[in-house]
């Protein structure tokens, strides 16, 4: 008995000290739920484009992605809120952003036969702020009627962790509302006056498909995806925009012609007709100084085929592919991406 | 009362006590039965086979948090049982007279340290300074966990060892370290592998302090010094997300968790009922 | 069971007369030492990584109620709130069962049926917290928010307790996915307790006429009232750290809201949720402080408790959980 128990467990333990037989690169990285369903697939065909690097992600939202890359516990970060000054000055050392696609937030919601709903944002920034509490609320019911609204508490979903996503949706709230804006304020976690927590992208849009009369806010796969109904915003020119991959290029139509140059720029409440207000561009986060040779050199060859080959998957997950012209930016920022001072990706 | 009234407060009684036994109990087959009703038809062959696929897609499996799980247990075992039981030990035949005490009190004390703390513990002395996640810091946090109960354990049940077996063996001139090692140690035996196995069983399904040791990996393990993909926290991940395949598959890494965890504890079971009968 | 304690040691000689003895006298004494010296680290570590917000916020921290990350402020009386009431609640159903369970298996019970429901009841405790939390999210929630809930609110709904919205999620389910959780331990400890008692207790009940349950009440019950206590106090351990299971269904909402509907957020699992992404060094800080916190309270907790089951098993027995 013990004899075979000890063999086993021998065994386990020899077989958890050997390195595979075929020595791959494993990356690590973390961050943002709301471009893991890119990255997901992007991380999966990568293996086919080069076999000797794994990429593995975990999405433990974008307030981890920063906090892991700053202590270097990770090799790279994504985040879709983008670093502060400060959490800039924080990390070791530069720390570049580089934009891989961009997506729509949007409300969505557990109504019954989910009927199709327009928002605008005061009337989001009263309900996050816990004014308006009824789907009958006439404030509500004056945007959309003809839809029969039922006499039942709206149940916020807010995120409990920290979150790019929701630097997204509280940003356009503070734009909106100086009353968020004074009581709230911008971050990747905030101290919500109502509602349910949910952990990630995943646990919100969860939370809303369970929940009869919930009101959340997700990256528009997310919804898509999980067969939720999602609501139409009025942006800045007065229009009710319903938020497809349309809609999210065009609200970066302006940010897309004067890209600065470390690329940290808000694309919520844009000008333009077509412009969905709550979109914004997500960063992966990554170390212009490699601290090692060979991730390094694989980190930089897969953002560029990220921003190249890669953005073909963009539409179908229902991502907006990148502007052409913030591409060839990105194709300058990372042949800034070094090695001891040397580049990683000189001559292309 | 008369006597017909006490008969009856005797009875009443009784029926309630058994009825909170069942409520006891009643939980575990209501879970028990999920787990089946939802999962069993999501675990196939390519559950213990495939690596989980991208976000939304349907299939795949969680081969790689099957093996992760095994060996973050294995690894636990090699880093907590030679100090638990050496522990126990000591606990157990020492005449020091502050050391005992306090070892024992403060296992009862980790003991009852809720494992998220151990987590964050972890994550300061392991993670930190290595600056990466990695099975290691996951391993050394599980082992952190069956410490104290392997120490106790093997206290208790060397203590169960017959006074007259140490003292014919010592009356025959040999030294103490050998009745320690080889009479004492090995009549424990049955008990003690109890104990190891009771320990093993309680970290296989833990959570909480793998969320920031461990961390999860969407691959096959690249070493100790890596992330490394763990079944509890695989099922955690797509319980809370909306996928409905995802759901499926939780169900289905929690009826093979459970049954590890069950597999586990039965043989526990039986390494006492055979050979050591005073133990229980 | 009660021979445990009456085993002699082994009556060895002043000093280890050979290297081996030194040899394995050392190596025993690091093992306890290591022990020893992780339990230091910990609360070490723990200490140094909170320092920020203890000398940020002092006595603040307890006795504050917001949570806000942007502003950098943060007080635990929310977490330690929702720790509290939701383990409390747990102890409220998982007591009168457990104790009941214990006595039916210690006392009332039929012998051959004894050991297979113990059996089970120690299955209950070896069911992963993550499993509980996943029957919570899909069975439990849905059935407080459908049946429970609208029940209990039109019932009841006049008591402040049962008021608003039913979620489903909230501090109910927690409370009774705890309860669900605490219950095997009580019950196992109590169980152990009970055994315990001397049978010449029993007996002398029963040779007053006593039926067997005026001998539970009257003789096991007031004999190992402390031992009780002390299993009981155990659970409360349990319930206090549990994490995931908890992180699942309360909803993970910070604010005090006295209705059991309302969401709410434990110590635990505020940890579970933010540690691994809390971006600056004083949310960190106030993080670390929040398990510190948990640690001591739970040291305290278990340390009581553990001195209670002492009393009437001896200190060797009872490590069972």
């Amino acid at each position: 008995m013990k004899t075979a128990w000890l063999t086993a467990l021998a065994l386990l333990a020899t077989s958890a000290f050997a390195q595979p037989a075929a020595a791959q690169t494993l990356i690590n990285g973390a961050g943002a739920t709301f471009p893991y369903p890119i990255y997901s697939k992007w991380f999966d065909e990568y293996t086919k484009v080069d076999p000797e690097v794994r990429f593995n992600y975990q999405s433990i939202g974008s307030g981890g992605g920063i906090k892991q890359v700053t202590a270097r516990t990770v090799d790279f970060g994504a985040t879709d809120g983008p670093m502060s000054d400060e959490q800039l000055k924080a990390a070791p050392s530069e720390l570049l952003h580089i934009p891989t696609v961009m997506g729509a937030v949007v409300a969505t919601y557990n109504l019954p036969s989910s009927p199709k709903l327009k928002f605008t944002g005061d009337i989001l920034a009263d309900i996050f702020l816990g004014k308006i509490t009824k789907w009958s609320d006439p404030k509500i019911a004056s945007l959309n009627a003809g839809v029969s609204l039922p006499d039942q508490p709206i149940v916020v979903v807010h995120r409990s962790d920290g979150s790019g996503t929701t630097y997204i949706w509280v940003d356009y709230l503070s734009k909106i509302s100086s009353e968020w804006d004074k009581k709230v304020g911008r971050g990747t976690s905030v101290n919500w006056p109502v509602g349910l927590g949910g952990k990630g992208n995943e646990g919100v849009s969860g939370q809303v498909k369970s929940q009869p009369g919930a009101l959340g806010y997700v990256e528009l796969a997310y919804a898509v995806k999980n067969n939720l109904p999602v609501a139409s915003v009025k942006n800045a020119a007065d229009k009710f925009v319903t938020p497809v991959i349309a809609s999210t290029t065009a609200a970066a139509a302006g940010a897309a012609r004067s890209m600065p140059d470390d690329f940290r720029v808000s694309l919520t409440n844009p000008a333009g007709d077509e412009a969905y207000p709550i979109a914004s561009f997500t960063w992966l986060l990554v170390y212009r100084d490699q601290p090692n040779e060979l991730k390094g050199r694989a980190l930089a060859k897969f953002l560029w085929w990220m921003s190249h080959e890669g953005q073909k998957y963009a539409d179908d997950l229902l991502y907006a592919p990148l502007p052409a012209p913030v591409v060839k930016q990105i194709e300058a920022k990372i042949k800034q991406i070094t090695y001891q001072g040397k580049p990683l990706l000189a001559a292309r | 009362m008369t006597p017909r009234a006490r008969r009856g407060v005797n009875v009443l009684m009784s029926w309630l006590a058994a009825l909170a036994a069942g409520l006891v109990v009643l939980p575990l087959l209501m879970i028990f039965a999920f787990l089946l009703w939802q999962g069993a038809s999501a675990v196939n062959l390519d559950f213990f086979t495939h690596l989980p696929k991208p976000v939304g897609e349907v299939g795949g499996g969680m081969a790689n948090a099957i093996v992760g799980t095994l060996m973050l247990l294995a690894l636990a075992a090699v880093l907590g049982l030679p100090v638990g039981i050496l522990g126990g030990l000591y606990l157990a035949e020492s005449r020091d007279r502050r050391l005992p005490w306090l070892a024992r009190f403060l296992a009862d004390v980790l003991n009852g340290v809720p494992s998220i703390v151990i987590g964050i513990f972890a994550y300061s002395v392991i993670v930190l300074p290595m600056r990466r996640f990695s099975a290691l810091a996951g391993a050394f946090a599980l082992a952190v966990i069956m410490l104290p109960i392997v120490v106790r354990t093997s206290e208790e049940l060397v203590r169960l060892v017959p006074a007259s077996l140490r003292e014919a063996a010592l009356a025959l001139g040999i030294p103490q370290w050998k009745v320690l090692l080889r009479v004492v140690l090995p009549t424990a035996r049955a008990g003690i592998i109890t104990g190891v196995m009771v320990a093993i069983a309680r970290v296989a399904g833990e959570t909480a302090p793998l969320l920031f040791t461990a961390f999860g990996n969407r691959f096959w393990h690249q070493g100790l010094d890596q992330p490394i993909a763990a079944l509890p926290l695989q099922i955690f991940a797509y319980a809370i997300a909306p996928y409905d395949d995802w759901h499926r598959q939780a169900w289905a890494g929690a009826l093979v968790l459970i049954g590890l965890v069950f597999v586990v504890s039965f043989a526990a079971r039986l390494a006492t009922s055979g050979r050591f009968t005073g133990v229980r | 069971m009660a021979v445990v304690a009456a085993v002699p040691r082994v009556e060895a000689q002043a000093a280890p007369r050979n290297l081996g003895d030194q040899v394995l006298r050392l190596v025993l004494r690091a093992a306890a030492l290591t022990l020893v010296l992780l339990v230091l680290a910990m609360v070490v570590s723990m200490v140094r990584a909170s320092w920020p917000a203890m000398r940020a916020f002092g006595w603040r921290f307890l006795a504050t109620s917001t949570w806000d990350p942007v502003a950098e402020q943060f007080g635990a009386i929310p977490f330690v709130y929702g720790t509290l009431l939701s383990s409390l609640l747990a102890l409220l159903i998982a007591v009168p069962l457990g104790i009941g369970a214990a006595i039916y298996l210690a006392e009332l019970a039929p012998a051959w049926i004894r050991p297979p429901i113990a059996f089970l009841v120690e299955l209950v405790a070896a069911v992963p917290s993550v499993i509980y939390g996943l029957w919570g999210i899909f069975v439990l929630a849905p059935l407080l928010r459908v049946w429970v809930q609208p029940a209990l609110g039109k019932t009841l709904g006049f008591l402040p307790l049962f008021q608003g919205p039913p979620y489903g999620v909230g501090m109910l389910a927690a409370g009774i996915i705890l309860a669900i959780m605490v219950v095997p331990y009580i019950t196992a400890v109590s169980r152990e307790v009970l055994l315990a008692v001397p049978t010449s207790q029993r007996e002398a009940a029963l040779a007053l006429g006593a039926t067997r349950w005026e001998t539970t009440r009257i003789a096991v019950l007031r004999y190992g009232r402390s031992g009780l206590v002390g299993a009981i106090l155990l659970g409360l351990g349990r319930a206090l750290g549990e994490t995931m299971a908890v992180t699942m269904v309360i909803g993970n909402r910070p604010e005090v809201a006295v209705s059991l509907f309302a969401p709410g957020y434990t110590m635990a699992s505020v940890v579970a949720n933010e540690f691994a992404e809390a971006t600056s060094d004083l949310y960190l800080a106030a993080l670390i402080e929040i398990g510190l916190l948990l640690f001591v309270v739970t040291v305290i907790v278990n340390a009581l408790a553990r001195l209670l089951v002492w009393s009437v098993g001896g200190p060797v027995k009872a490590v069972r959980e």
